[in-house]
């Protein structure tokens, strides 16, 4: 493991509370020092980050790596690969692969690939994902899980789900919860609105969402367990999560790019890539996401990278399964939409994209303090790019940002002190020149795209 | 005349011209039906496929027999969705008809955007005979020739359409049409068949019968489908009847001139009285037989836009010495 300097970047890092230009120095997988001037050394790779932004690596908390049983769509290592790609040093894999993860060997499975970034297993919330019968949570999490969840369904049973919070407080580790009424969302395909009544397309209400919200915040207060809501969509959702951490209770929640880059009016295009589960919503949803994520209500952006295969997607709008890729476009698309527009600042979209989520889950990333793992992630805030098809290296390639313009794009991922990702000619080795370089490069790129 | 369009997916955005554009030309059409000979060379060596993946009939008919009347080789292809689902994708049954060489698709299927979808994967004009609940223009297109057939231009007209409208595609397609013509249109039936925000459709909402109908120029009345009663869309079909259905005594309420129409098949008794369904201000056999000029009128149309860009493909080859 040798020494990386990167030197002359801008080093933002919410949990010291540092936005400055300093060099940092990696060594031995840890970060071992920050400074002015710093000189590496003998056998230290130099690197010129100027005018780049140094971050703590991302963690993406929510994603769907389809291993076992749809290594078609993607595996631990391709998806690993494909988040390292978008400067993701840590992803937490839901456990609705077939079958679940629902007991330690499954836990250990998932753990025992070699991958170039962390992957933390989320167990199953009940055995199979069925609703029914808790999973042994205390050995799950001995083996490395690092929260329960039943994503891809809600844990229909009220009675369940109590006592799944109440069971899960003793191991200390979350429930993220999928909330959805599966009665109210039905054989909904699509946000609940005009776009749907003039797509003519099933309508899923935002209720749907609400109501299972409102449940499980009610069910947090009874039991003080700690509760995640997965990927909010709604303008309910984000008031009620407001509410409920004003009265100060142990929960926290997530969205996804494409709940503050879209609106349902989108979907008028019958592009399956763009069928998902919440759907995606209105404008005025949107306007209440992109709040939520400015006041705090809102701790995280998470991909909830949902791989598919062309042929699935390539039928029917109603016909198709729900979901998108999304760990390459983490960055770009939280940059172009919402710290381009202004809604939030750069040192809060770090917080959203690492510090808060490996805090909720509990894992040692999303901080560059000295002595800390070297997971850093060096992005160009300002490159503006095509999103293309043969760009992603993610397995499946179902993105609806295929062909949009975004601002702002990774340069180089840094995976314990290991170069996981190093876009071509982007960070070079130092010779005063970088960012005049990667200038010239973005130029170059975007006349050929 | 003013069409350039190669599909015809739905009316919402298609402007008052293209509409009069196919009017007119369907009332040319509509001459020939009185013929004793009701058949032109008009369409003589094109092919369009009928493909049906939703039980229909009088549809299916309908552009049968506009497509024979044209002189246009015809071959038809029905599957339910499910059987669909099972086997061949909607994509490779569409190619693989595609490389037998048609000109013209028409498509009715149960999943909104199927037509959509069709376009982006064949090279050839697509027809919408019906997709979901999103949209059917050419049974709004007969209906717009019927009403103006009989009240002449639509502008300021009173058009009121009662019933099941989230579920159905006409009273959408009907509404895209209408409001283009310059039409004021009322969607009238009980708040769970009122698909979200329609209001901002441009027309006007009310769950009460007499306040929708007694004014009105025409009153279009939609099927409504047994099975909504156990969607629990519907307490019972006698309410649903007690409060909308049209009688001789609602008739009674309305303008002497009003026109009943019914984009078919009637549930009689349940949504309209027999009497009314047969009486003189119904209209409904009218809009069958002009259901076939209609849809003669469009597959011209398409057939002319897309001749014009196979005129094209020769001088292309030309230029480059072929």
């Amino acid at each position: 493991m040798r020494r990386i300097l990167l030197k002359g970047g801008r080093v933002i890092d919410p949990a010291t509370r540092t936005d400055d230009h300093v060099d940092v120095l990696l060594d031995g997988g840890r970060v071992a020092e920050w400074g002015d001037d710093l000189e590496g050394g003998e056998g230290t790779r130099t690197i010129d980050v100027t005018g780049a932004i140094v971050a703590p690596g991302l963690v993406d908390m929510h994603v769907h790596l389809r291993e076992p049983g749809r290594e078609d769509e993607e595996t631990i290592e391709s998806g690993s690969v494909a988040a390292a790609h978008g400067g993701i040093t840590a992803v937490a894999a839901m456990p609705n692969t077939t079958p679940a993860i629902d007991t330690a060997s499954w836990v250990q499975f998932v753990r025992s690939k070699r991958t170039p970034i962390a992957v933390y297993p989320i167990a199953a919330i009940t055995l199979a994902r069925e609703g029914k019968t808790l999973t042994e949570m205390a050995e799950l999490s001995d083996a490395g899980a690092v929260a329960f969840s039943d994503d891809g369904s809600p844990v229909v049973n009220p009675s369940v789900m109590r006592r799944a919070l109440e069971y899960s407080s003793m191991v200390g580790r979350p429930i993220i919860s999928h909330c959805e009424d599966l009665e109210l969302s039905g054989r909904g395909v699509m946000n609940e609105g005009l776009a749907s009544t003039t797509a003519g397309l099933r309508p899923i209400p935002a209720a749907a969402e609400e109501v299972a919200v409102a449940r499980d915040i009610i069910l947090a207060r009874t039991t003080g367990a700690k509760l995640h809501v997965a990927h909010v969509s709604t303008r309910g959702s984000v008031e009620l999560v407001r509410r409920a951490k004003e009265d100060g209770l142990a929960v926290t929640c997530e969205t996804c790019p494409h709940y503050f880059a879209l609106t349902d009016d989108d979907v008028r295009s019958y592009d399956t890539s763009l069928r998902v589960n919440p759907p995606i919503r209105s404008a005025a949803d949107v306007a209440a996401i992109r709040i939520g994520l400015a006041d705090g209500t809102i701790d995280a952006i998470a991909s909830d990278h949902a791989p598919h295969s062309l042929e699935e997607k390539q039928v029917e709008f109603d016909a198709a399964p729900p979901g998108m890729i999304g760990m390459e476009t983490l960055l770009p698309l939280t940059l172009t939409y919402l710290v381009q527009s202004g809604t939030i600042a750069l040192e809060r979209a770090i917080e959203l994209l690492s510090t808060d989520p490996a805090s909720i889950l509990g894992i040692p990333h999303g901080n560059l303090e000295v002595g800390s793992r070297a997971d850093v992630t060096v992005f160009d805030p300002d490159w503006a790019w095509e999103v293309e098809e043969s760009w992603f290296r993610s397995k499946s390639k179902n993105s609806p940002f295929i062909g949009r313009t975004l601002t702002g794009r990774v340069i180089l991922t840094i995976s314990e002190g290991e170069i996981v990702f190093e876009e071509d000619g982007a960070a070079t080795d130092d010779d005063g020149e970088a960012a005049e370089k990667r200038e010239h490069l973005a130029r170059e790129l975007s006349l050929h795209s | 005349m003013s069409w350039t369009n190669k599909h015809l997916l739905g009316l919402e955005g298609v402007g008052r011209d293209e509409i009069l554009t196919v009017l007119d030309t369907a009332a040319k059409f509509r001459e020939v039906l009185d013929r004793p000979v009701k058949k032109v060379p008009t369409l003589r060596g094109v092919t369009i496929v009928n493909l049906f993946f939703e039980a229909s009939t009088r549809t299916r008919m309908s552009f049968e027999l506009a497509e024979k009347r044209l002189s246009a080789d015809t071959l038809n292809f029905s599957a339910s969705t499910s059987s669909v689902k099972k086997g061949e994708t909607l994509r490779d049954t569409a190619r693989n008809i595609e490389a037998m060489m048609v000109d013209m698709a028409v498509i009715r299927h149960s999943s909104p955007g199927a037509p959509h979808f069709l376009t982006q994967h064949l090279d050839v004009s697509i027809i919408n005979a019906g997709d979901g609940a999103h949209e059917h223009p050419t049974q709004a297109l007969l209906d717009l020739f019927t009403m103006r057939d009989h009240i002449g231009d639509l502008a300021g007209k009173r058009v009121t359409i009662v019933g099941d409208i989230v579920h159905s595609r006409v009273a959408k397609s009907d509404a895209w049409g209408l409001a283009a013509l310059g039409a004021d249109v009322t969607f009238c039936g009980p708040t769970t068949f009122m698909p979200a925000e329609v209001e901002r459709l441009g027309v006007t909402v009310t769950s009460d019968i007499h306040e929708a109908t007694h004014d009105a120029d025409v009153v279009n009345i939609l099927r409504i489908q047994k099975e909504r009663q156990e969607g629990g869309f519907l307490p019972s079909l006698r309410e649903y009847t007690r409060l909308f259905g049209i009688d001789q005594a609602r008739l009674a309420e309305m303008r002497p001139d009003v026109l009943i129409m019914h984009p078919g098949p009637i549930n009689r008794g349940v949504e309209l009285a027999p009497d009314v369904a047969d009486g003189e201000r119904s209209v409904i056999l009218d809009q069958v037989t002009n259901g076939v000029a209609v849809r003669m009128a469009i597959i011209y149309l398409l057939s002319r836009v897309r001749a014009q860009e196979r005129i094209e493909e020769p001088e292309i080859l030309a230029e480059v010495g072929l």
